[in-house]
């Protein structure tokens, strides 16, 4: 593993950079097929709409690949995440129009442990809503 | 109607091998919209000290999933999966996953709550190597909602 992150460099508090992810009913449908998971909530606005939900919404997991990326792109290297955990507070809603929705991810270090590693802490809002809640990744840095 | 607690530590036998692809890992990388070369291009892999492309980390999870399986559809456990939702999910790396590997998921039942008519399922899926080195554990939490009076 060669982060391009010191761990030295780093302190508590240090934020990493933000970034904004869209998400269209286009990627939802790429998304189960790259995943297997067809579940009709994610792409059946019929369906959606008839189990309770306001529309189609994403898959959880597509959330949480898009927020890890937060997390990839800083530390340069995708195997230095050793540890990666996330609740799904609310669903992100996709509207099937022109712009979908959009994921937005914010994360800082929230502590600095042992053997090169830090914990970033992971936020994660949708149309202003929490998306992700007790989102963390432990990851290490050279 | 509460699960059944007996059904806490049973773990189920181990899958079938999945072998991770080269392309199934760029497939999965496009669909997430990540273009990392770590996940494409075998040499940035090598330069970063990994034998072969490695995949995203929630990669395993559709590996993972299909394991637990065994779990909701379990007939003696008696889970509604139509009243499944994804609570939580945790994954911790002993090393990522990269193609080539062969992997095998043991599943095991960690915890059955009952909360408000709700059932909450905690799955740990033990992911191995062909030989028998430990990659990665996740843990799904899932809860099936209270189904409503009839």
């Amino acid at each position: 593993m060669t982060a391009k992150i010191a761990y030295d460099d780093i302190e508590i508090g240090t934020e990493l950079p933000a970034q904004t992810f869209p998400v269209t009913r286009a990627a939802l449908v790429q998304y189960a097929g790259a995943s297997g998971d067809f579940n009709p909530i994610h792409w059946n606005e019929k369906f959606a709409k008839e189990v309770g939900l306001p529309d189609v919404i994403a898959h959880g997991m597509f959330t949480m690949a898009e927020a890890i990326r937060v997390v990839t792109d800083w530390a340069g290297d995708p195997g230095a995440v050793v540890e990666y955990g996330v609740r799904f507070t609310k669903p992100v809603v996709v509207p099937n129009d022109d712009q979908g929705a959009t994921v937005e991810v914010s994360a800082k270090v929230a502590a600095k442990l042992d053997d090169n590693t830090v914990r970033v802490d992971l936020v994660a809002t949708s149309a202003g809503q929490k998306v992700l809640g007790m989102s963390r990744a432990v990851v290490r840095l050279a | 109607m509460a699960l059944d607690q007996s059904f806490v530590g049973r773990t189920y036998p181990p899958t079938d091998p999945y072998e991770v692809g080269r392309e199934k890992i760029r497939e999965f990388a496009e669909a997430v919209g990540d273009a990392n070369p770590a996940y494409t291009d075998p040499e940035a892999a090598k330069a970063l000290g990994h034998s072969d492309v490695i995949a995203p980390p929630t990669f395993v999870f559709s590996i993972t999933f299909k394991a637990a399986g065994q779990v909701v559809q379990d007939p003696q456990l008696g889970l509604d999966y139509s009243r499944v939702v994804h609570g939580d999910q945790k994954f911790v790396y002993v090393r990522p996953v990269r193609a080539g590997d062969r992997l095998t998921v043991t599943s095991t039942i960690e915890t059955i709550k009952s909360m408000a008519g709700n059932d909450i399922l905690d799955v740990r899926g033990e992911v191995h190597d062909e030989a028998g080195e430990h990659v990665v554990t996740a843990w799904t939490k899932l809860v099936a909602r209270a189904a409503e009076e009839s």
